[in-house]
């Protein structure tokens, strides 16, 4: 129990944030202290919702300061909250913001992933438009772009943002942090509907069943039966040569990717724009994730600025056999959408597959053959994956056999 | 003088005051509605047998040159902003004024920075009597608080033309800081060390005020070639060390944006000009500065050379992304009202198809027609809009006066007007359902664009049609309204305000369209 507790930050360059202190006085009930660039507009409601708050941890006597530069209600009440059980750490409920039907959505294993945009846990100020520059999914992120002094208020501020945030089709993803504190991580997020969870630095797949196990006691605890996915992050040689047994850990293993700033490490070699010496861990990746039935998805590219060598990075992850990328800015989402894009030859040859496979089926031959040549399997599955991205990238339409079916005639 | 006036509501629903500033005043009646008449205001007639005949009219320093000018008390003084935040010469004159011993005077600039905020301590000690110009950060703060004596009056560039021209306000000394000058008081801004462009906003000041003393840096022999004003108007020339920074001319609001969402509502209404066909051969639209506006600029150029097209002229304020367009083709002309950066001071100076116009040609409402109205799209700021398309520029949500109206009223009579504006800022909505200030009718504004998606205005049917079954994600603006009063928490409150009007807003046809109160203070 301590007499003062601070959260959250000010300062000229902090934006939708707000600083807040509780002092606890004797007696004299609740004064708040208030500081906001938006008093005139919202200062009565940030008032109430900081007074409601205090009350429901029962903290009774106390002077509040808030020094506010526009945080939005779900901000404002992690703050609160963070300092709260930081002034008394045997505070154990919750003061959660609704949960809003646009955060209800679910989410489905075969979707595309093909970028990944992350966002700083503790950084309010890029999440609430993270949504319209339409990424494939949103990481909100509690491993290491959260300052290890500021974990517990990253965790109710992902919390309170996985809850109101509308992140529109993005799918909503969490990276929790290393084992073991990651387990802890679990309750803020999985009972307030994440769709995927990124597991750092994993090296086993004992790792993924402890955080499926835990995840999935929580699912329970609260009713839950939506499904969770897991996506594990290899980042040690040792995560690489675990590559196959990590990806087959868990039946709600979707995706399997890899962290090139790590992996360099602890090979101990440097990281170059070549990337000659991770090529053969990335293709470990992708050949254990598609022997698993996984996707496979690669690192982040961190030059913001630099868009055709983020270009040429993804072109070349699609050619190692990737489906994704991370990334770090929403300006990056396009250029990675558009090179993964399949290119014209690409939709010409896989309508054609396509179309002698239905053919196939609908004659009953359990061949497919286009022209004089066999087509296996797997190559049909790899032509329906290019005609669907290129029907979900405008570049094909829904229709595309009638137009097909009447050229022909 | 200040509290002697009637409220009366106008057009718009406004409660304007009928008299400002001693003065009887018209509320705005509706766009187009107000019918002048009489003939305009003229300067005094003067004789060559009053001026040297060497036309040598150097006197020692800008105190003479006001002293000889005649200064007194209650006389309106006019500066302008060619050097935006860079200005070294308004805090000048009054200082001078100041050593002079005249009180009440009125400043009149064709805009104020906060480089002007200097001017604040004149204002306490009674040497300024009140500012009719815009009046940005410090002085919009003094302003608002109701600390001045008389009522801010804030007018357009065309509006300030139009007082002028009209007899509306009668400027008895113009100083005008020019970049080069002859001592014959020709001058230009477009050369010399202090080169910041072109100086129309002057031009109204040195046709009509009773006195004009041009102030420069770079005294050069007769003629100083190109004569952007006339010697022929100018009575005094006095050379100073440094007239203006043309550095700050930049003020921070010339760089293209880097925030995202600004990128893609920049983005968005490129693509809206597209889809609208607006863009075509022979087009023309107006950009300006702030990192949007720039974005959108680079966008369009892009578009262009895909579609291989090119605009018959741009307007400025030029930067170097329009002098680009204009170096490799892709416009015939830049008519620049004003050099946002060096890039566009040095093509306007090399360039002849770079050219310089003034608020007469390009935004005066009392002339034969202006050029404003000529053009395709344009684009513009607002800190607020209402769902009723209203639009605010001068004042924050919270009450405070914070921006100049610029070319922003002149501006909205293009063939199509276009706010690309974030939906909120931090945690401020900008779709509002009646603005704290109208600066804008709402018939003008044709399409608001924003990052979560675009509202056109019912008027513009042919707008809406043009982009049906389009992939621009078109919305009504209560629903962006309510999407985002969800995101903020709910509805704001309204700004408290005393009854004490500030100041206020003129349409561009003098004609007053809203006022602004007294910021209440806790």
């Amino acid at each position: 129990m301590n007499l003062t507790a601070q959260a959250g930050r000010r300062g000229d360059t902090v934006r939708s944030d707000c600083w807040v202190q509780i002092e606890r006085t004797d007696s004299g009930g609740l004064r708040v202290d208030l500081h906001s660039k938006v008093d005139s507009l919202y200062g009565r409601s940030i008032r109430t919702l900081v007074t409601e708050e205090l009350a429901y941890f029962g903290i009774e006597n106390a002077t509040v300061v808030i020094d506010d530069a526009g945080a939005l209600p779900f901000v404002l009440m992690a703050r609160v909250e963070a300092a709260c059980k930081r002034l008394d750490n045997l505070i154990m409920k919750e003061y959660l913001p609704e949960l809003r039907d646009c955060c209800n959505s679910r989410t489905e294993r075969e979707r595309f992933r093909r970028s990944r945009l992350y966002l700083p846990g503790n950084e309010p100020k890029f999440m609430v438009n993270a949504g319209i520059h339409k990424p494939d999914g949103i990481i909100l992120d509690l491993e290491d772009s959260v300052s290890p002094l500021e974990k517990d208020a990253a965790a109710f501020l992902v919390r309170n943002a996985l809850r109101q945030i509308d992140f529109g089709g993005a799918e909503r993803m969490v990276r929790i942090n290393q084992l073991p504190r990651g387990l802890d991580d679990l309750k803020f997020i999985v009972p307030h509907n994440v769709h995927v969870i990124l597991i750092p630095k994993c090296e086993s797949g004992d790792q993924v069943k402890k955080v499926a196990s835990e995840a999935r006691r929580i699912k329970a605890e609260n009713g839950m039966t939506q499904d969770i996915y897991f996506m594990p992050i290899l980042e040690s040689a040792k995560g690489i040569l675990n590559a196959y047994s990590i990806a087959t850990s868990d039946e709600d293993i979707v995706a399997l990717t890899i962290g090139l700033e790590d992996y360099t490490a602890d090979i101990g070699v440097q990281r170059t724009a070549e990337g000659k010496e991770s090529i053969w861990a990335r293709s470990m990746v992708v050949t254990a994730a598609r022997a698993a039935g996984l996707q496979p998805i690669d690192t982040v590219f961190s030059d913001v600025s630099d868009m055709a060598g983020l270009r040429n990075s993804v072109l070349e992850a699609k050619s190692l056999g990737f489906d994704g990328k991370g990334c770090i800015h929403p300006r990056q989402i396009r250029v990675i959408h558009e090179a993964f894009a399949p290119n014209e030859d690409e939709i010409t040859k896989a309508k054609q597959i396509v179309l002698a496979f239905e053919k196939a089926e609908a004659e009953g031959l359990g061949v497919v053959s286009l022209g004089s040549k066999m087509i296996d399997p797997p190559v049909v599955k790899r032509a329906l994956r290019t005609v669907n991205l290129a029907v979900a990238l405008n570049l094909l339409p829904e229709n595309w056999r009638e137009g097909v079916a009447s050229n022909e005639k | 003088m200040k509290n002697n006036y009637k409220m009366v509501k106008n057009a718009v629903g406004r409660m304007v005051p009928d008299h400002v500033n001693g003065k009887s005043a018209v509320p705005y009646l509706g766009v187009g509605k107000f019918g002048p008449t009489g003939r305009k205001a003229a300067p005094l007639i003067a004789t060559c047998a009053d001026y040297p005949s060497d036309g040598n009219k150097v006197v020692a320093d800008l105190k003479t040159a006001l002293i000889k000018a005649g200064i007194k008390d209650g006389m309106t003084i006019s500066t302008h902003h060619h050097f935006r935040n860079g200005d070294l010469v308004a805090n000048k004159v009054f200082q001078a004024a100041a050593e002079i011993g005249v009180k009440d005077l009125m400043w009149f600039p064709s805009a104020s920075f906060p480089c002007h905020s200097p001017l604040i301590e004149l204002l306490d000690s009674g040497v300024i009597h009140h500012i009719e110009g815009s009046m940005n950060g410090p002085l919009g703060d003094y302003c608002s608080a109701g600390k001045m004596r008389g009522l801010g009056v804030l007018r357009s560039h065309g509006g300030r033309y139009q007082a002028v021209q009209d007899g509306e306000v009668h400027i008895d000394i113009a100083v005008i800081a020019a970049p080069t000058a002859d001592a014959f008081g020709n001058a230009n801004g477009v050369n010399g060390p202090s080169a910041c462009g072109l100086l129309g906003f002057a031009l109204a000041d040195s046709q009509y005020a009773d006195r004009v003393i041009v102030v420069t840096d770079n005294l050069i022999d007769f003629p100083c070639i190109p004569w952007q004003i006339q010697g022929n108007y100018v009575d005094f020339v006095v050379v100073m060390d440094k007239i203006g920074d043309p550095a700050k001319i930049i003020s921070g609001t010339t760089e293209i944006t880097k925030s995202p969402d600004r990128l893609l509502i920049a983005e968005l209404t490129a693509e809206f000009v597209k889809q609208t066909c607006i863009l075509k051969n022979g087009f023309s639209f107006q950009g300006g500065a702030g990192g949007t506006s720039l974005s959108f600029a680079i966008f369009l150029e892009e578009m262009m050379k895909e579609m291989g097209i090119k605009a018959r002229f741009v307007r400025g304020g030029s930067t170097q992304y329009l002098v680009e367009m204009l170096e490799s083709g892709l416009t015939d002309y830049i008519l620049d009202g004003q050099t946002f950066d060096l890039e566009g001071v040095r093509s306007m100076r090399e360039n002849p198809r770079h050219v310089n116009t003034s608020p007469f040609t390009s935004y005066n409402y009392h002339g034969k027609g202006n050029f404003a109205s000529m053009v395709d799209v344009v684009v513009l700021g607002a800190t607020e809009v209402d769902v009723n398309f209203n639009a605010n520029v001068v004042t924050h949500s919270d009450g405070r006066l914070l921006h100049g109206i610029g070319g922003w009223q002149n501006c909205l009579f293009s063939k199509c007007t276009i706010l690309p504006i974030p939906s909120f800022r931090d945690r401020i909505p900008v779709i509002v359902d009646e603005v704290t200030t109208l600066c804008g009718p709402g018939e003008l504004i044709d399409v608001i664009v924003t990052e979560r998606g675009i509202a056109i205005n019912p008027l513009r049917q042919d707008l809406i049609k043009a982009v049906a079954g389009s992939s621009i994600p078109i919305r009504r603006i209560e629903d962006i309204q309510n999407e985002v009063e969800e995101i903020c928490g709910g509805k704001p409150d309204k700004p408290r305000f005393e009854d004490e009007v500030v100041a206020v807003i003129k349409w561009v046809d003098g004609t007053i369209i809203d006022s602004v109160k007294k910021v209440k203070s806790d």
